[in-house]
């Protein structure tokens, strides 16, 4: 059995750090250092190592989407394996493209969503297609682009636990969070 | 002598700072007829705190390949080679016998073991081992793996470890973390926690680093976390998905899918210099990659066919080929070590089940009769596959035999556990 010596995680340790310090080449967002121990406290109620964390959720759309005027109803189901918008849910959208042509302020975040079957990073792209299905669909009724953001959780995120059909139902779904 | 050297001594410090999170079990349930009946008795000398004989049992029986005697039929009580009279064993039909000992030493315990071959009436292995008080079960794992080796000739992957992503609570209180694990379910760590999914953890090939995919930012990102220090980067936030990494067998690359383009498709990313090479290009969703051993080509999934298939993309034509075609959904292809085999969920009439498929032949072979199957990645050692499964409502752990005949599954007490990733050898 050989050494795995210490020095090599310290090794790795400072690579990493001059991988963070380095500019981006590729557009993407840098990475900076954070949770450098057990215990730290990340973005978004992140916890690194072991410690307990008291964070608050990112992401939160409670609050904002309490202002007046926004239609009630804010999750469209999709049927099976399928990103068309069904005919029953095109009235919820045209309310929601009329508020939000009216409100140019307004900005939501349309979330997908999968059922739990098949692999989980093939049901972020499901997630991904529902929710520019409805992108579209808003953008055809007027909306501008800039009021809008995409966002996949695939199957991360059911709304109804269990592996009926009734639960997988109510999970292949898009929300539109202000 | 050995000396077992602490291969994460990152843990050690973190376990002795925080009490250990709660640990999978394993209930094993499938055994295989083929299994090689081998007696391990328990160990002599020194006292222990930890019943090496019984974690070394444990392991042979979780490779399937092996058929350990219960305690109640071990004829007698050798712990060493000396004192084993191979007619003894012979009669209650054991091939093999391991025996040791244990003695105290300055800086912990000394643990000797020898393995016999009964019918051939010679020792086939004799070795001490040093290890600290809280190694003892690494000790184990060690003698596992060295008994494995000498008897199938393939390496022991007992001294790997797992990652995997647990789930607890409902809706708005739904906590997720990343935790680390013994490859049996021990010394489980938590790594990180999030009130946001996270997805995918993959193993640096030095097994010092993992990459995920975590929403706490809002939108899936993907990070590289050294686990001894728990200093860890973001290394992608495009809009859109980014999601699936995975490293190149020289750890220089992540590839990945990325749908800042409108649609998931293959990037390969290099480390050093965060540069991107956009791999695939079509309307589909093309994601979920995974290297080939050799570093030449890489699989990913694909819908491009109208169902998910698995497609082999060649780093040095910059062709993609289609490699499954039995039933419409195969995804999440997985290498064996050899770069012989491809594992994969395949859909079939009971729902979505581990599979492998022959590359020399394109045959498929279901692996698993379980209905919900998922995320399937392959002990370095090529001999098992551990995957994520539903038991009741529960998202659990299985393993299973490369060649189906033996299974176990690793239950939580508490939660959902998915998204299971073997480590690459780490000593």
């Amino acid at each position: 059995m050989k050494f795995k010596p210490y020095a090599k995680s310290l090794a790795v340790a400072v690579s990493l750090a001059v991988m963070a310090g380095c500019s981006s080449s590729g557009g993407t967002q840098d990475g900076s250092m954070d949770g450098t121990t057990a215990g730290g406290q990340g973005q978004g109620g992140v916890t690194t190592g072991q410690g307990v964390s008291g964070g608050q959720a990112s992401g939160s759309q409670v609050g904002a989407g309490q202002r007046a005027g926004i239609p009630d109803v804010r999750t469209i189901y999709f049927d099976y394996d399928k990103d068309t918008i069904r005919p029953e849910f095109e009235s919820v959208l045209n309310e929601h493209a009329e508020y939000l042509r009216n409100h140019s302020n307004a900005q939501v975040v349309l979330q997908g969503h999968a059922d739990e079957r098949g692999t989980r990073e093939y049901n972020l792209g499901l997630g991904e297609r529902r929710a520019q299905s409805v992108e579209r669909y808003l953008s055809v009724q007027g909306v501008s682009s800039s009021q809008v953001d995409v966002v996949s959780y695939g199957e991360e995120r059911p709304a109804v636990q269990g592996h009926s059909e009734q639960a997988y139902a109510k999970n292949r779904r898009v929300v539109i969070a202000y | 002598m050995k000396r077992l050297a602490p291969f994460m001594l990152g843990w050690l410090m973190l376990l002795f700072g925080n009490p250990a999170s709660a640990d999978l079990t394993i209930e094993i349930t499938k055994g295989s007829d083929e299994a090689i009946p081998i007696a391990v008795v328990p160990f002599g000398g020194q006292q222990l705190p930890e019943d090496i004989a019984q974690i070394v049992s444990d392991d042979l029986a979780h490779s399937g390949q092996f058929d350990p005697l219960s305690r109640s039929t071990l004829i007698a009580s050798p712990t060493t080679s000396d004192e084993v009279r191979y007619r003894d064993w012979r009669a209650v039909d054991s091939n093999y016998l391991v025996v040791g000992q244990a003695s105290q030493t300055d800086q912990g315990y000394r643990i000797q073991f020898e393995l016999m071959d009964i019918y051939g009436e010679r020792r086939m292995l004799g070795e001490a081992v040093n290890v600290s008080a809280n190694q003892l079960r690494s000790g184990a794992h060690y003698i596992s793996d060295k008994v494995y080796e000498a008897i199938t000739g393939i390496r022991g992957a007992f001294s790997t470890r797992i990652a995997y992503v647990t789930a607890q609570g409902a809706a708005d209180s739904r906590r997720f973390a990343l935790h680390v694990a013994d490859a049996d379910g021990h010394n489980s760590q938590q790594i990180l926690s999030s009130r946001e999914p996270i997805m995918s953890p993959a193993w640096s090939p030095d097994g010092d680093k993992l990459a995920y995919v975590s929403f706490e930012s809002g939108n899936s990102a993907i990070y590289i976390q050294n686990l001894a220090t728990s200093q860890r980067v973001q290394v992608t936030s495009f809009p859109g998905i980014n999601g699936a990494p995975t490293w190149s067998p020289d750890g220089r690359k992540l590839a990945m899918s990325l749908s800042k383009d409108g649609q998931p498709e293959i990037y390969v990313m290099d480390i050093g210099s965060r540069s991107f090479q956009r791999l695939t290009r079509n309307d589909s969703i093309d994601t979920e990659p995974s290297w080939a051993p050799d570093g030449d080509s890489l699989v990913f999934t694909s819908d491009r066919s109208g169902g998910p298939q698995l497609y082999r993309y060649s780093l040095g034509s910059g062709e993609s080929q289609r490699l499954t075609f039995t039933g419409n959904y195969n995804s999440r292809g997985r290498y064996s070590p050899d770069g012989e085999t491809l594992f994969m969920i395949h859909r079939g009439n009971s729902g979505f089940s581990v599979a492998k498929q022959n590359l020399d032949n394109d045959r498929l072979t279901i692996l698993t009769d379980s209905q919900w199957d998922e995320s399937p990645s392959v002990a370095p050692n090529g001999s098992m596959v551990i995957f994520a499964t539903q038991q009741g409502n529960n998202g659990v752990l299985g393993v299973v035999s490369a060649d189906g005949n033996a299974s176990y599954r690793l239950p939580s007490a508490e939660g959902d556990v998915r998204e299971p990733a073997w480590s690459p050898f780490m000593n």
